[in-house]
């Protein structure tokens, strides 16, 4: 597609290297040039706000040169996920953590045989002292969970394979807070279930998450039995992951499903579960994950007037495959994206395209994008303003302030202030995800919490690259690369009001906290 | 045109009636508080049935002793900690309790049973997790006088859907110096754009909350006492609420006594006397405003009739709703009843639910606001109000 005549097109090569990760550590996603005409920033605004929507945000370039470069180049970059290299002091960090030292499966029995300790302890203070120190446990595997995603979403040079990763997680939303196992279960969840199918096949995504414990827990499934329906699973299946709520399904397809669903459990318990012999050729067990064939309703279903054939885990097969490939979940999974990286009303004819391409390529994520960001509304949106959510908020100012420094390797105040904005990672309780929209997230409370954490993030550097003071007991400065190349070369992404204010910043900390209040970076 | 056709076209079309009212007004002046005790509160420490031998044969370490229970009405005395703050009020008639209250919701999950209450709708069915229950509230009385806000530190379920509101935590810093220099830098960036009015509607809100800090500060310094925690939180709220906020919610945590709760004395004494002070308090400082002033404290769920293992109590089922008011017909326990014995336990273990709660609050929500039933519906859909008579 041809750009808009009136755009300035300035061919200007980069100093970085394609999919960079610069001596410092960090990824920029930022790419070298020279590449014959197809998607364009064609404004140093649109460039950052193109890096803004694809990765965790802008990141200082080496060369401070204005960033206008060959989107088709960073798009394919970005699409083919290489190794998820991380620096060696973030390596560290995360192979300290009690999360990441015992097999996740290992670690869920753990604490399933921890609570089961509690509750045989004698009543009294030995009971006390154990549940104290499990509640301990758990806050500290909840608070390692949270800080290893944010140290992977600053720093992997895979960022918009860590954006889906996101997204999917949001998509397929789990409260870490259900269920004592959650904290072991649910970070296992976003590695074997989600991530590997980011940018792959919907169908392989969807499957990976009927199967996880993690899921099967949180929508209670583990009580969905052939005897005693639990419609919950079912329910949010049709409903939030596939068809969407105007995707045709009815209350009898709601049963049906989670008829399918029957069986599919956990099992934590150390000794084996009994099953009796003539089941034991259907009964499954994967890890934790368990199908019980006598927990399981196998008679004929119909779903969405498709006859499923009774059995066992067959039958789950069979329902994902349908509505994995249903044009109802090609719209839902293709509007959900466009809110995501376009506007809170993207255009029918966008949304169009791309379920087209969902159902053409059977669900290929990528193609999905591919059509998404080629399409001239996200174009057209780069020029328009894109209220962050909180996630992108600190994760964008981060990155921005401090990316052409020493790693980021203590993400505990991220946390913070993600829980003060309102949107802790795995911590949304309710099955539906963060909202997309990002009228969700304005508000007047909202502002005045961001200023606040503005001034933090601006005054935080040396917590959280873990700096040492130096001989005379001071701190080193933080890098000032954000505002040498707001200085240098892109000025003119900021209006007059805002360059008025920074000029007024009495030191370089200041000056940074007011770049992180400013309305665009707040927009962008 | 039949003069029922008529009055049943104008019961649709309040607008073109010439009322001059878009929306229901709310009677002049009424105020709203929603405190919501998170954990689920131990209802029969609070509201103990001093007549059931069968509570006292349940609770043999944390029963509160007749002799120590102040009396209240038909069996029921309240908790020894409260004499000082909800007592008065109660003899004033401006506080009634509704017992065997609560949702259907058997989760008994804290944060489940949570978001169900705060969302206020059907338990079966879809859910819209984006609707709270006051927040359909503002938006059926929305008019220039309605303005709502959390005090709390995010805009909780209960108030989040299509109105957009703003929450504010308390308590907030005085105002210094250096804020009111980088709030003007911060403004003028803004000036002018699609943000404008949310930047400067928080800064006010913040302003607003640190003058009412400066003013009990200033009046602590004369001599007058500033109440800490959850009191001082709770008069700031008042006077929010008093100049600015119609509808208000708060949330107080710290109820879930698994473990050695105490009985007349000891952990959840001390919570409960805190929260009847804070009350207190808040009537206190609604002052002239208290009489059109509606408090309603809500819990996710009561607790275990039996004691536990560890002299505390595990979660259960129906509690015990709190309506204070400087105008309501207190005084009194509300909503249906039953005697207290293991014979009407719920499940052989909890309180029953005998007041539904989208019941109870529709019932107050209709008179405090002159509701129509279609109104109504539009806040708690396919719910039948009851009366309480309580306002």
């Amino acid at each position: 597609m041809s750009a808009p005549p009136s755009s300035r097109v300035r061919r200007r090569l980069l100093a970085a290297g394609a999919g960079a990760v610069s001596v410092s550590g960090w990824a920029s996603g930022v790419v070298a040039l020279a590449a014959p005409a197809g998607v364009r920033a064609a404004s140093p605004v649109a460039a950052l706000s193109l890096l803004d929507r694809l990765t965790w945000g802008a990141v200082v370039p080496d060369s401070r040169a204005v960033p206008v470069f060959d989107a088709d180049r960073l798009l394919a970059e970005l699409l083919l996920p290489g190794s998820p290299y991380l620096p060696a002091s973030v390596r560290a960090r995360l192979d300290a953590m009690t999360l990441h030292q015992t097999p996740a499966e290992a670690l869920a029995r753990s604490l399933w045989q921890d609570e089961r300790a509690i509750n045989a302890a004698p009543d009294g203070d030995p009971r006390q002292a154990l549940r104290d120190a499990f509640q301990q446990r758990l806050r500290g595997l909840q608070q390692e969970a949270a800080e290893t995603a944010l140290l992977r979403m600053l720093h992997t040079p895979n960022q918009l394979q860590e954006k889906m990763t996101w997204f999917w997680m949001n998509h397929f939303n789990i409260f870490i807070g259900k269920g004592n196992t959650q904290r072991a279960l649910l970070p296992d969840f976003e590695a074997q279930a989600v991530r590997p199918h980011a940018l792959g096949r919907f169908s392989d995504l969807l499957r990976a998450t009927v199967r996880h414990p993690a899921m099967l827990v949180y929508l209670d499934n583990t009580q969905n039995t052939g005897k005693n329906l639990n419609e919950n699973y079912g329910r949010e299946l049709l409903e939030l992951h596939t068809l969407g709520i105007d995707g045709g399904y009815t209350q009898a397809d709601v049963t049906s499903m989670s008829r399918v669903l029957s069986g599919l459990g956990v099992w934590l318990a150390p000794e084996p579960r009994q099953v009796p012999a003539a089941q034991q050729a259907d009964y499954v067990m994967d890890g934790v994950f368990e199908f019980h064939p006598a927990r399981h309703d196998s008679a004929d279903k119909t779903l969405l007037g498709t006859r499923i054939p009774g059995g066992g885990l067959d039958e789950v097969d069979a329902a994902v495959r349908l509505l994995a490939h249903h044009p109802a979940t090609a719209r839902h999974i293709s509007r959900k994206l466009a809110v995501a990286f376009v506007a809170d009303a993207p255009p029918a004819a966008l949304v169009e395209a791309m379920s087209r391409t969902f159902l053409e390529s059977e669900g290929d994520i990528t193609a999905v994008l591919r059509t998404l960001f080629q399409h001239a509304a996200f174009e057209a949106a780069l020029a328009q303003p894109d209220f962050k959510d909180p996630l992108r908020y600190v994760l964008g100012g981060v990155r921005l302030l401090y990316g052409d420094g020493p790693p980021v390797v203590d993400t505990a105040p991220l946390v913070q202030w993600l829980a003060r904005l309102g949107q802790p990672l795995y911590g949304r309780e309710t099955p539906d995800g963060y909202p997309l929209a990002r009228s969700a997230w304005v508000g007047s409370g909202q502002m005045a919490a961001r200023f606040d954490v503005a001034r933090q993030m601006a005054g935080a550097w040396a917590r959280l690259t873990g700096a040492e003071p130096g001989p005379d007991g001071k701190h080193p400065a933080p890098p000032a690369g954000a505002r040498e190349w707001f200085d240098t070369a892109l000025a003119d992404t900021l209006g007059e009001p805002t360059r008025a204010a920074l000029a007024q910043a009495r030191n370089g900390q200041e000056w940074n906290a007011l770049l992180l209040s400013s309305p665009e970076f707040m927009t962008r | 045109m039949q003069r029922r056709d008529w009055l049943k076209w104008a019961a649709a079309a309040p607008v073109l009636l010439g009322s001059g009212r878009l929306f229901a007004a709310p009677q002049a002046g009424s105020r709203l508080l929603v405190v919501f005790m998170r954990g689920g509160y131990d209802a029969a420490s609070l509201l103990v049935p001093v007549d059931s031998e069968d509570y006292y044969a349940a609770r043999p370490n944390i029963a509160i002793a007749r002799e120590t229970a102040l009396p209240l009405a038909n069996g029921w005395g309240l908790h020894p900690a409260m004499g000082d703050s909800l007592l008065p009020l109660y003899h004033r008639k401006q506080l009634a309790f509704v017992p065997f209250a609560g949702t259907e919701d058997l989760s008994r999950s804290h944060f489940e049973t949570q978001n169900s209450i705060e969302l206020g709708q059907a338990l079966q069915g879809r859910r819209d997790f984006g609707s709270g229950f006051l927040n359909r509230l503002v938006g059926e009385l929305r008019g220039p006088a309605t303005e709502a806000a959390a005090f709390t530190a995010q805009l909780p379920l209960i108030l989040r859907g299509k109105v957009a509101l703003p929450n504010l935590a308390l308590p907030a810093r005085p105002p210094g110096a250096a804020d009111a220099r980088q709030r003007d830098l911060i403004e003028s960036m803004y000036a002018g754009t699609a943000l404008a009015e949310s930047v400067q509607e928080g800064f006010a809100l913040r302003a607003q909350a640190s003058a009412a800090l400066e003013k009990e500060m200033t009046e602590a310094d004369a001599g007058a006492p500033s109440p800490a925690g959850l009191e001082g939180q709770i008069r700031r709220i008042a006077t929010l609420m008093r100049e600015r906020f119609h509808i208000g919610f708060v949330d107080v945590g710290g109820w879930d006594t698994h473990v050695n709760q105490g009985a007349a004395t000891g952990v959840l004494a001390n919570r409960l006397g805190a929260l009847g002070s804070a009350l207190a308090g808040f009537a206190d400082a609604m002052g002239p405003v208290w009489k059109d002033t509606v408090v309603v404290v809500i819990s996710e769920f009561g607790r275990t009739f039996r004691e536990n293992g560890n002299k505390g109590t595990d979660h259960g089922h129906g509690t015990v709703y709190w309506v204070l008011g400087g105008g309501i017909d207190g005084g009194r326990l509300a909503g249906e009843q039953v005697p207290v014995s293991t014979a009407t336990l719920h499940q052989d273990r909890d309180y029953p639910l005998l007041n539904e709660y989208r019941a109870v609050l529709g019932g107050l929500f209709r008179q405090m606001y002159g509701l129509s039933d279609a109104r109504l519906q539009a806040v708690f859909d396919g719910v039948r109000a009851s009366d309480l008579r309580l306002v």
